[in-house]
């Protein structure tokens, strides 16, 4: 059986879905639903004061006894705020310690600030942390932070909510070649055809949220990125054959054609 | 009555003031959530001994929809 491990947990899907975004909470069931994913991301903000306690929450959407949580550094753009957002997450979750690390450079790019998010990995895993890290697709970087003791690296096909794609699969190959810990291509996908890409390539696992989200139909994308994740690493355990230019092999046979 | 700040907001309460009963105060009880007091963390299990003082800022987050 081909099955991801992560912090030595096993997954049997490849797919990690995001939970921000959506309509409501009945779309974001939904959608995570046919996405066949085990692992969500969720973000940890302040709560409302003064809202009615009653009030429909995520975790009846999504419920944490379904799914395993990946509590997020969203937003945060230093190493002691992301620090300090994953020790909330972990209380409050239980002492739940897989989490998704990211510290990012600016607003306007959500480019990951890798030095800072160097700085807050040592941390991190040295307080007992099994981290998954978002970051470029430098692949010293990538590097660098499995040595630190990450659990999994995460780098990006191109900018967060872009949809732009795989923009450079080489440094992907190169990080996907020189990794042990799993490589999960996190953040830029925009289409079906993009995971089946990254799962081509040889990584192993895709991690997206606006893709979903921003369908016009996130429900039926969801499935279509659970079938495409599940088709790329397919095709890639079965190992494409070989691109050739201007070497024309037909499928069919060349004898026995009709008044030869 | 002490003064505190409430994920950003200043408050005023009747002292003697705890984590616990703030909480209950707010309407949060039962509510799965985090606190931290002054930058450390609150463990649930501590909530009812930690007692609050004037000045002091408290975070209470939850977890909401994210990527």
């Amino acid at each position: 059986m081909d099955q991801l491990v992560i912090a030595g947990k096993t997954y049997s899907s490849r797919l990690l879905v995001g939970t921000g975004k959506y309509k409501d909470f009945e779309q974001t069931r939904l959608a995570i639903e046919a996405s066949g994913a085990e692992i969500v991301t969720v973000a940890i903000r302040r709560t409302n004061i003064g809202q009615d306690p009653n009030q429909p929450s995520l975790l009846d959407a999504v419920p944490p006894s379904k799914y395993t949580y990946l509590p997020n550094t969203a937003g945060c753009y230093t190493a002691d705020d992301a620090i300090r957002t994953l020790r909330l997450a972990r209380e409050l979750l239980d002492g739940h310690d897989l989490v998704k690390l990211e510290v990012l450079g600016d607003p306007q790019s959500l480019y990951p600030n890798v030095v800072e998010t160097i700085k807050a990995a040592e941390i991190l895993v040295k307080d007992g942390f099994k981290v998954m890290v978002y970051t470029s697709d430098d692949p010293i970087v990538a590097k660098q932070l499995e040595d630190i003791g990450c659990v999994a690296v995460m780098p990006l096909a191109s900018l967060i909510g872009s949809g732009m794609g795989i923009l450079n699969p080489w440094n992907l190959q190169i990080i996907i070649d020189r990794l042990k810990v799993p490589v999960v291509v996190d953040a830029g996908v925009g289409t079906a055809s993009d995971a089946a890409i990254a799962m081509e390539l040889g990584c192993d696992a895709v991690l997206m949220n606006t893709a979903i989200a921003g369908a016009q139909n996130p429900v039926l994308m969801a499935g279509a990125m659970k079938k495409a994740v599940e088709a790329g690493r397919e095709a890639f355990l079965a190992g494409r054959m070989a691109k050739k230019m201007y070497q024309a092999s037909p499928s069919s046979p060349t004898g026995g054609m009709i008044g030869s | 009555m002490i003064e505190i700040t409430v994920n950003g907001q200043a408050r005023r309460y009747d002292a003697p003031l705890d984590v616990s009963r703030l909480l209950d105060l707010l309407d949060l009880t039962g509510k799965r959530l985090a606190v931290e007091l002054n930058g450390e963390i609150v463990p649930k299990s501590q909530h009812a001994t930690t007692p609050l003082a004037d000045g002091d800022r408290l975070e209470v987050v939850v977890a909401v929809g994210g990527g």
